[in-house]
C-alpha cells in the first residue's frame, strides 16, 4: 500500500512540470506558433530559481524569478520569431541550444549542495484521513496549481472572448488582422506566458522535485512536452491524462529496482521516450482528425502589412 | 516622409552571404559584453577565444579535428533542410553509428584485417541509416513529426551507449571505468602526421562537400527535393514523391551522422566512452544554418563552430570561464542568423505619408 | 433629390503605385438606398478604388466626402464606426469556429453567444439570409459563408455596403437570392457599391454604374439604359476579337476516356464526386462549367495524378493511368495547368528557369538524373518570348511576377511540352483581357493540331467561346455535353443550379434549398 501510495504521488509531481510546460506550450501553438525551445525556457527557469534558492531568497520568490526567466528567453525567441519572421523551428532549436549552455553556466557555482525544497501542503483533518490523506492532500501547492489550470486553460480557450481570439489567430493571422485585431500582439503575449509557464516547469523541476543542481537536470522534459501537445491534439484535459501518462514513466525508472523488474535501468529511463514515439506515431496516423486539430497557422511567419 | 519595412524580391549572392558574416560580428560583439559583464578583460579574452586557439600549427590541427565532423554532418543535414525534412537528431545517429563501428572493431573475428576498417565505416554508416530510417519510416508511413523522433531517439542512443559502456561492452580490464576496450590496431585511423590528431577524415569531409555541391546543384533527385521543400503542392503537381523526399532527406542526414561516428571513435576517440561527443549533432544543425544550406559556407562555418568549441576549451583553461559557454555562443550565433536573414531580406523604403 | 448631400462622394481620388496610376482622378457619387455598381475589367482599378473608401488604403490626392462631410485619413476600423462595411471576394472568415462566434469577433464587449445568436436569427429573417448561428463555418458551403459575412456587416446597420466581385464563387441561383437581399437592404436606405466585371448582372441590379479603364473613370451611366455592347467597350476600350474557331475533326477514339470515376472529397473545401463519366477526343476542346467547390479540384487531381484511383477507369489514348502517378501520366502527354499559379503551377522562390524544369523534365530538361540548365534556361527564354510574359528574365523569381504574367508563363510552358492532352483550369483568371484572348486562341490552336484540350472554368463566356463541347460539373455529378452551337448561357446556367435543385439530399445545402 506504501508503495502505490509512493508511485501515485510521486507520479503527479512527475506529471506537473510537464503540465506547465505542456499547457503553457499549448496555448501559444494555439496561437499560431510553434516554440521548440521549451527544453532551453525550461533549463532556464531551473537555474534561475535555483539560484535565488541557493542565495537564500524564499521558494515563492524563486518561482517567481524561474517563471520571468523563462519569459525573458522566450521574448528574445517572440523578436526573431515574430519580429524578424525567421524561421520557428530553427529560432526553437537556437533557443533550446542557447538555454541549455546559459543554464549550465550559471549552475557551475552550484555544486551539489541541496536547497530548501517546496514542502507539501498539510491541511488538518484532510491530510490525515487513511488512504485519501496522502493519496489526495498532501501535495505541495504548485501540483494543485498545475492541475487546477487544465480547467482554466479549457475554460479560458473556449469560453472567453480573448481565448476565441487567440484561437482565430492561430487559425488565420491573416483573417485576424483584416479584422481589426493586433496579431503579433496577440502571439507575442502567447509565446511571453509560454515561456513563463516552462520557466515555473523548471523552477518546479530543480527547487521542488530534485532540489539539487544537476547540469541538464530536465532532461528532455521539454521535448516530451512538445509532444503531450501533439499527443492532446491541443486539448487541455487530454494534456493532463498524457502528462499523468509520462509522469508515471518516469516513475517506473525510480521504482523499477524496487518492484524488481529485471531490467537494466537504462531501459526503464527509455521508455518514456519509447512512449512518446508510440503516442506520437498513435496520434498522428488518424490525419482527419488532426487536421481540424492542429492550428491552421503553426508554425507559419506572419507579416501585417502584405 | 515615413520609412516602412518590405520583403525584397530579389536577393543578390552577396546579400546572401552578407547574413552570416553580420551575425558573426555580432556573436564577437555580444561575446566581448558578456566577458565584460562576466568581470574579465573583454578583448583580451575575445582574443584567447578566437584567436589564441588557433595560433599554432597544433591549434589550427585540432580545428580541423573537430570541424570535420560538423561538416560531414551538415552537408547531410542541409540536403535534408532543404527539403524542408527536420532531422535535429544527428547527434543520436552520430551515436549508433559510432556504436556500430566499435561493435564491429571490436568483437569482428579477424582483429588484423586490413579490411577492418572499411567494415567499421559500413557499419558506422549503417547504424546513422537506420536511426535516421526509423523517423523516416515513422513519417512516410504515419505523418510523425519527425522532430520529435529523431529528437526522442537521440535520448535513447545515448542511454543505449551508456548501458553498453558500463554493462556488456564495458572493458574488463578498465578498473571498472564506464568505457570499453580500446579498439586493435587495424581498427584505428592513423593520424596524417603523429604530430597531431587529424586523420584522413579531412579528405571524406573535402570529398562529403563535393558530393553535396554536385548533388544540390546538378542532380534531378536534388532538384525535386528543393521543389518539395520550397513548394509542398508544386512537388505533387509535378509529380515528385514526397515519400522518396521523406527518406532521401532523413537518410543523408543519418549516413552522414553515422559515419562522423565511426571517424570519430576509430580517430581522436579509439574507444566508446558514455560521452562521446560535444553536441556535434547539433552544432551541425547550426553549421548548416549559418552556411546556408551550401556547401562552401558549410565549410565556413564548420570552422568557425568548431573554433567556438576551441575556444571555449581555451577560456575554461586560462580563465576558469565555464565550458558551457560553447553553447551560449552557438544558441547566439544563431539567433544573430536568423535575426540578421531578415535584414537582408527585407529593405527599409521610404513611403509618402497620406495627408 | 439634387438638394440633398449625397452619402458617399468622391472627388478626384488618385492613387499611384511604382510604375502605375491605379486610380487616375474618380470622381463619383452615391445617394442613399442606390444600388451604384464599379464596373471594369480585371487590372482596372476596382479593388484599389474600394479599398480606399474603406480606409484599407490611403489614396495619394482626392477628396472623399460621407454624409457631407470630409474622410480624412482613416483606417477600417474608423469606417466601420462610420456605417461602412465592406464583404471581401475572399471571405474573412474563421473555419474553426461558429458563426456566431465569427461576429462576436467583430462586435465590442463581451463574449455573450446566445443573446447575438438570438439577433442573427432575426436579422437573417429579415433579409431572407439563411443563417445558422451554432454552425461550425467549416461545415458552410461558399455560398452560406457570403451569406454569414453579408449578415454579419448587417448587424452593424451599415449605412454603405461595398461588395467585391461577389457573385464570383455562388451559383445562378444563389446569385438571384443575394441580389433580393441587397434590394430589399436598399430599400432600407443602405446605400450599395457593387464591384463588378459580369455586365448581365450589373444590368439586372444596379441603378447607376461608373465604369473604369486603366484607373480612369470612362462612363457614368444608367446600366439599364445601356445595352451590353456599349458597357462592354466602355470597360475594355475596343471591341475585342473573338477566338477563331476553325472546323475540326475529332479522332474516332477518345484521348482521354474516364468512366465512372468517384472521387472522395479532397481538402476542405471539396465536394465528393460521383460517377463521372467523360471523353474528350483528339482535335476538341471540352468545358467543364460550373462553380468551384463542386468537383472541380477533384476532378482535375484525379485526371492529373495527384490523386490516385485505381479503381476507377481513366485512359488516356487507350492505356490505363488511373494508378499512374503524375510523372508517369506527364510522360505519356498530360499537361495540366492549375487553377492555383504560386506555390503549385510555380515554386514561388524558384527562377523562372528552374520552373520550367518542374514539368519540362518530361521534354528533356533532366536527364539521366542530372538536371540541364542551359536546355532549361533556353526553354524558359522561349516561352518568355512567345508568350510575351512581362519579366526581368529567365532568372527572375516566379513571385516577382503578377498574376497574369506567371499565368501566361505557366500555360506556355505546359502549351510547348506539345501535350497529347491538356487540362487548364481557369485558364484566362487573373489575365487582362488582351491577354485572355491571345491566351484563348493558342488553346483552341493546340486542339486544332490535333491534341485534346479538357477546360475547367467558371467563367461561362469564355467556354461558350472557346469549347466545342460544353459539359457541367455541379455536386459531384457531371452533366451530359451540350454541343457548341446549342449551348447558351440560359441553358448552361439551369444545369449549375438544376443539379442541386433536384438532389434528394439538398437539405444539406441551405443555401439552396432557400431558392426553392
Amino acid at each position: 500500500m506504501d508503495l502505490f501510495i509512493a508511485i501515485f504521488t510521486g507520479t503527479m509531481i512527475a506529471a506537473t512540470p510537464l503540465l506547465f510546460a505542456a499547457l503553457g506550450e499549448l496555448i501559444v501553438e494555439k496561437s499560431g506558433v510553434l516554440n521548440l525551445g521549451i527544453e532551453g525556457m525550461m533549463l532556464i527557469g531551473a537555474a534561475i530559481a535555483f539560484w535565488l534558492s541557493f542565495n537564500g531568497y524564499s521558494l515563492g520568490i524563486a518561482f517567481i524569478g524561474g517563471a520571468l526567466a523563462g519569459m525573458i528567453t522566450a521574448g528574445i525567441f517572440a523578436v526573431v520569431a515574430l519580429s524578424l519572421l525567421a524561421n520557428q523551428y530553427a529560432a526553437g532549436l537556437a533557443l533550446a541550444i542557447f538555454g541549455s549552455g546559459v543554464s549550465a553556466m550559471i549552475g557551475t557555482g552550484f555544486g551539489s549542495t541541496p536547497v530548501e525544497t517546496l514542502r507539501p501542503i498539510d491541511i488538518p483533518v484532510l491530510s490525515d484521513i487513511w488512504l485519501l490523506g496522502p493519496l489526495l492532500f498532501k501535495f505541495d501547492v504548485l501540483v494543485y496549481l498545475a492541475i487546477a489550470l487544465v480547467p482554466a486553460t479549457a475554460w479560458w480557450l473556449n469560453h472567453t472572448k480573448s481565448g476565441l481570439v487567440l484561437r482565430t489567430v492561430g487559425e488565420s493571422p491573416q483573417t485576424a488582422h483584416a479584422i481589426g485585431y493586433n496579431a503579433i500582439r496577440i502571439r507575442y503575449a502567447a509565446v511571453l506566458y509560454g515561456g513563463a509557464m516552462a520557466g515555473l516547469a523548471g523552477a518546479y523541476m530543480s527547487v521542488a522535485y530534485t532540489a539539487i543542481w544537476v547540469e541538464g537536470m530536465t532532461a528532455g522534459r521539454g521535448w516530451i512536452a512538445l509532444s503531450l501537445v501533439v499527443f492532446a491534439s491541443w486539448r487541455p484535459y487530454r494534456v493532463l491524462a498524457g502528462a499523468i501518462l509520462f509522469g508515471g514513466m518516469t516513475i517506473l525508472q525510480l521504482h523499477g529496482q524496487i518492484l524488481g523488474l529485471p531490467l537494466p535501468s537504462e531501459v526503464l529511463s527509455a521508455a518514456p521516450y519509447i512512449a512518446a514515439i508510440v503516442v506520437l506515431v498513435m496520434i498522428s496516423q488518424n490525419r482527419s482528425r488532426m487536421r481540424l486539430d492542429v492550428p491552421a497557422s503553426l508554425a507559419k511567419p506572419f507579416r501585417a502589412d502584405g | 516622409m515615413q520609412l516602412r519595412i518590405e520583403p525584397r524580391v530579389t536577393t543578390s549572392i552577396v546579400i546572401q552571404g552578407l547574413a552570416p558574416i553580420i551575425a558573426v560580428t555580432m556573436t564577437l560583439v555580444l561575446g566581448g559584453i558578456l566577458f565584460a559583464a562576466m568581470g574579465y578583460p573583454p578583448l583580451e579574452t575575445l582574443w584567447a577565444f578566437f584567436i589564441e586557439p588557433i595560433s599554432t600549427i597544433y591549434g589550427a590541427s585540432e580545428l580541423l579535428v573537430k570541424a570535420v565532423p560538423l561538416v560531414i554532418i551538415a552537408t547531410g543535414l542541409a540536403i535534408g533542410f532543404r527539403a524542408n525534412i527536420w532531422n535535429i537528431g544527428a547527434e543520436g545517429q552520430l551515436t549508433i553509428g559510432a556504436i556500430a563501428a566499435t561493435g564491429i572493431g571490436l568483437y569482428f573475428p579477424d582483429q588484423q584485417a586490413v579490411y577492418l576498417l572499411a567494415l567499421m565505416f559500413l557499419a558506422g554508416c549503417l547504424g546513422g541509416l537506420f536511426w535516421a530510417g526509423i523517423a523516416a519510416y515513422l513519417r512516410a508511413r504515419f505523418h510523425t513529426s519527425e522532430i520529435l523522433v529523431t529528437l526522442m531517439l537521440t535520448y535513447i542512443a545515448a542511454l543505449i551507449l551508456s548501458w553498453l559502456v558500463r554493462g556488456p561492452w564495458r572493458d574488463p580490464a578498465g578498473f571498472n571505468f564506464p568505457q570499453t576496450a580500446l579498439l586493435p590496431p587495424a581498427g584505428l585511423i592513423d593520424p596524417i602526421d603523429f604530430a597531431y590528431r587529424v586523420t584522413g577524415s579531412v579528405y571524406f569531409a573535402i570529398f562529403a562537400l563535393i558530393a553535396m555541391w554536385f548533388f544540390v546543384a546538378r542532380s534531378f533527385q536534388g532538384y525535386k527535393l528543393a521543389v518539395g521543400g520550397a513548394a509542398p503542392r508544386a512537388a505533387r503537381y509535378a509529380g515528385f514523391s514526397e515519400k522518396s523526399a521523406i527518406w532521401i532527406g532523413l537518410l543523408t542526414g543519418g549516413a552522414a551522422a553515422g559515419i562522423a561516428g565511426f571517424f570519430e571513435v576509430a580517430g581522436p576517440l579509439g574507444q566508446l566512452s558514455p560521452i562521446i561527443s560535444p553536441g556535434y549533432g547539433f552544432a551541425a544543425i547550426i553549421v548548416a544554418f549559418i552556411g546556408r544550406l551550401h556547401p562552401v559556407g558549410i565549410l565556413l562555418g564548420g570552422l568557425f563552430l568548431a573554433l567556438i568549441y576551441l575556444g571555449g576549451e581555451s577560456v575554461q583553461l586560462g580563465y576558469g570561464i565555464p565550458a558551457p559557454i560553447t553553447r551560449v555562443f552557438q544558441g547566439l550565433l544563431l539567433f544573430f542568423l536568423l535575426a540578421s536573414e531578415f535584414a537582408v531580406s527585407h529593405r527599409i523604403v521610404r513611403v509618402k505619408e497620406a495627408h | 433629390m439634387q438638394a440633398m448631400t449625397r452619402r458617399l462622394e468622391l472627388t478626384n481620388i488618385t492613387k499611384r503605385y511604382p510604375g502605375v496610376i491605379a486610380n487616375d482622378a474618380i470622381t463619383l457619387g452615391v445617394s442613399a438606398g442606390e444600388i451604384h455598381a464599379i464596373l471594369g475589367e480585371n487590372g482596372a482599378g476596382k479593388s484599389t478604388l474600394m479599398k480606399i473608401i474603406y480606409g484599407a488604403v490611403a489614396a495619394d490626392d482626392g477628396e472623399i466626402r460621407f454624409e457631407g462631410k470630409p474622410l480624412g485619413v482613416h483606417s477600417p476600423g474608423h469606417s466601420r464606426h462610420l456605417g461602412i462595411e465592406m464583404v471581401y471576394q475572399h471571405f474573412s472568415l474563421f473555419e474553426t469556429v461558429s458563426v456566431a462566434q465569427n461576429i462576436a469577433l467583430c462586435q465590442d464587449g463581451r463574449l455573450e453567444l446566445t443573446a447575438l445568436g438570438d439577433r442573427i436569427r432575426q436579422t437573417a429573417e429579415r433579409y431572407g439570409l439563411v443563417v445558422d448561428p451554432d454552425k461550425i463555418v467549416f461545415d458552410l458551403s461558399v455560398g452560406e459563408r457570403q451569406q454569414v459575412e453579408i449578415l454579419r456587416c448587417l448587424l452593424q446597420k451599415p449605412k454603405l455596403l461595398i461588395l467585391d466581385e461577389p457573385t464570383s464563387v455562388l451559383a445562378p441561383q444563389a446569385i438571384d437570392q443575394l441580389f433580393e437581399v441587397l434590394r430589399a437592404l436598399a430599400k432600407d436606405g443602405c446605400s450599395i457599391l457593387y464591384i463588378s466585371h459580369k455586365l448581365d448582372e450589373v444590368r439586372a441590379l444596379c441603378d447607376s454604374a461608373t465604369v473604369l479603364r486603366n484607373g480612369k473613370v470612362t462612363g457614368d451611366v444608367d446600366p439599364r439604359q445601356a445595352t451590353s455592347h456599349e458597357l462592354a467597350v466602355m470597360m475594355v476600350g475596343s471591341d475585342l476579337p473573338m477566338t477563331k474557331m476553325p472546323k475540326t475533326t475529332v479522332s474516332a477514339e477518345p484521348v482521354l476516356r474516364v468512366k465512372n470515376l468517384s472521387a472522395e472529397p479532397f481538402g476542405e473545401k471539396g465536394r465528393k464526386l460521383s460517377d463521372i463519366t467523360l471523353d474528350v477526343h483528339a482535335g476538341e476542346v471540352v468545358g467543364i462549367a460550373g462553380v468551384s467547390g463542386n468537383g472541380q479540384s477533384e476532378l482535375a487531381v484525379c485526371l492529373s495524378g495527384e490523386a490516385l484511383d485505381p479503381n476507377s477507369l481513366i485512359q488516356l489514348d487507350g492505356a490505363d493511368i488511373g494508378h499512374l502517378p503524375p510523372d508517369r501520366r506527364r510522360k505519356m502527354g498530360l499537361a495540366y495547368v492549375p487553377e492555383e499559379r504560386l506555390g503549385r503551377g510555380a515554386v514561388p522562390t524558384h527562377s523562372l528557369m528552374q520552373n520550367a524544369i518542374l514539368t519540362g523534365y518530361v521534354r528533356g530538361l533532366a536527364h539521366m538524373g542530372l538536371v540541364k540548365k542551359a536546355r532549361a534556361r533556353a526553354f524558359a527564354n522561349a516561352t518568355i518570348d512567345r508568350y510575351s510574359v512581362k519579366t526581368n528574365g529567365a532568372g527572375a523569381q516566379a513571385n516577382s511576377l503578377s498574376g497574369g504574367n506567371l499565368q501566361k508563363y505557366i500555360l506556355g510552358r505546359e502549351l510547348s511540352l506539345e501535350p497529347r492532352l491538356l487540362i487548364a483550369a481557369q485558364p484566362t483568371w487573373g489575365v487582362d483581357v488582351g491577354a485572355a484572348s491571345f491566351v484563348r486562341q493558342k488553346i483552341v490552336d493546340l486542339s486544332r493540331n490535333g491534341a485534346a484540350v479538357l477546360i475547367i472554368s467558371e467563367e461561362l463566356d469564355e467556354l461558350l467561346e472557346i469549347c466545342d463541347r460544353i459539359h457541367v460539373l455541379s455536386n459531384g455529378r457531371l452533366s451530359a455535353a451540350i454541343p457548341r452551337g446549342e449551348a447558351t448561357r440560359e441553358k448552361l446556367g439551369l444545369n449549375i443550379g438544376g443539379a442541386t435543385l433536384h438532389l434528394p439530399g439538398s437539405g444539406e445545402e441551405p443555401s439552396d434549398a432557400a431558392a426553392h
